[in-house]
């Protein structure tokens, strides 16, 4: 076997009888019961993972917002202190090296929360774009766990369980709490579609507040559900919708991306030299008429022409029905277009719709 | 623990047969397959009267997370498709020795000795 990292939950896991995987390195539980359960449970109640395999790093220094400014596709100057925004990385090129969070603690410091599967590349990319700044960039994923604590009734249970108020707390907005003279850092952020929180501590603090939360019937899901969630809610997974391939433009994520400010940012003039060539395809949401799965990889056709692939897809469990992300040449990213999904050998109808899937819930 | 059931016959691809009459079968996946699988979502079933071919993929079994070829462990003409299945998938999961996929009368009912019985396949998947 190949020597996985453990996050400081790996022995909650076992003790629960999670499927575990390789994901990126690290051994990280699927599912506990099963995805479905997971899912629901977030989607309805409140649900907790572990996501201490995400990456942190940390930028400071005098320079620090100018070079964030200029490695990040969205804009911090104009953040407050305590607030997050959400962008990319991008190359040269214009295609994404990762995307991540910004939280701003001041104008000199900046932390990155990063995918796992990206950190060392993501490291050596800051480092090589920082010559011209006074900053200092530490890789601190080695010093936090995280859990995720997702669901319509998250700042209820956290009030009951940690008496800790977050009403206050805006969405992208983060502080730091006392909990059992742990220091926590609790921002009002998530992958699930639904309200919830992401909370940094020590190890000894998150494995804490995962027993806390256990014991508070909070239902422990794994990457499979994250999956499924994420997906239903149009968040991108690196890797599938974004990729060192792909630009935020083809990915429809222009709205993070500060192509109109005055900041000069990497990889901007690539993307304005593809917008002004127009865009050859774009990530669309696609509906199947017929029950079946349209899966990662798929490809699409419009007649016997081949127009694009499947980035996710999944039979929905919120929706119940087969739906999916899909990567597609123009002209055929209009809504409404039918187009077919060759699913072991045979073509399955769909159509292009909207990437708002949640909507369709009744 | 999964749930290994006497008297039927098990292939190397977590399906079980179990004989009916004579040459007459039914074919379905183990509690262990269903079990690696995860809730089952989709089964895609071939059509009654199509062929089964020993080896060869006759439909699939579909996850959250995954599809999984389902493949002949033996070859003869399918009689019967458990159509209850595609609205009604999460059986699969739930009552796995009950969730018949197809109901099939074999040419050979000596490929029955290729298979294991159910203490072969205990040892196959404690592996």
């Amino acid at each position: 076997m190949e020597n996985l990292i453990e996050t400081s939950l790996y022995d909650e896991h076992i003790k629960l009888g999670a499927k575990m995987v390789n994901f990126a390195g690290f051994n990280m539980p699927v599912s506990y019961t099963s995805i479905k359960q997971e899912h629901k449970a977030v989607r309805n109640n409140v649900g907790m993972f572990d996501v201490s395999h995400m990456g942190e790093i940390i930028i400071t220094g005098k320079e620090a917002q100018n070079y964030v400014e200029f490695i990040f596709t969205n804009k911090v100057y104009s953040l407050k202190p305590g607030e997050i925004a959400y962008g990319m990385m991008l190359n040269e090129e214009g295609t994404v090296v990762d995307d991540l969070l910004v939280y701003k603690f001041s104008k000199e410091e900046f932390l990155l929360v990063v995918n796992a599967s990206n950190i060392g590349k993501d490291y050596n990319h800051l480092v090589e774009n920082s010559e011209d700044y006074d900053v200092l960039i530490k890789n601190a994923s080695d010093d936090y766990s995280e859990i995720a604590i997702q669901g319509p009734k998250t700042e209820a249970k956290i009030l009951e369980l940690l008496d800790i108020n977050l009403a206050d707390l805006k969405f992208f907005n983060f502080k730091h709490y006392e909990y059992r003279s742990h220091r926590l850092l609790i921002s009002r952020t998530g992958y699930t579609g639904e309200d919830g929180f992401e909370i940094y501590g020590s190890s000894e603090a998150i494995k804490n507040l995962w027993k806390v939360f256990l014991e508070g019937e909070v239902t422990p899901c794994g990457l499979g559900s994250r999956d499924t969630l994420r997906f239903e809610a149009n968040l991108p997974l690196y890797g599938h919708e974004i990729s060192s391939d792909i630009t935020p433009l083809e990915a429809g994520l222009k709205y993070f991306v500060k192509i109109n400010s005055n900041f000069d940012f990497l990889g901007k003039q690539a993307l304005e030299e593809q917008i002004e060539n127009s865009l050859t395809r774009r990530v669309v949401g696609l509906e199947l008429t017929k029950k079946a799965i349209p899966r990662e990889g798929y490809i699409v056709y419009k007649n016997d022409k081949e127009i694009g692939y499947i980035t996710t897809g999944y039979y929905s469990i919120s929706l119940d029905k087969p739906i999916a992300l899909a990567m597609i040449n123009r002209p055929y990213t209009k809504k409404g277009t039918e187009v077919s999904v060759k699913i072991r050998g045979r073509m399955i109808p769909g159509f292009i719709r909207d990437k708002k899937f949640l909507k369709d819930k009744k | 623990m999964s749930k290994i059931l006497e008297g039927l016959y098990y292939s190397e691809d977590h399906e079980w047969v179990k004989v009916l009459e004579d040459d007459v079968v039914l074919v379905g996946i183990s509690d262990f397959a269903q079990a690696e699988l995860g809730d089952v979502v989709f089964v895609d079933l071939p059509e009654e009267g199509d062929e089964l071919i020993k080896g060869e993929e006759f439909g699939a079994v579909e996850s959250v997370k995954a599809a999984s070829d389902l493949i002949a462990p033996i070859s003869g003409e399918i009689i019967e498709v458990n159509e209850e299945l595609v609205s009604e998938p999460e059986k699969v999961n739930q009552e796995p020795y009950e969730a018949w996929f197809v109901k099939v009368k074999m040419n050979n009912s000596k490929e029955l000795k290729d298979l294991m019985d159910h203490k072969a396949y205990k040892e196959e998947i404690s592996e």
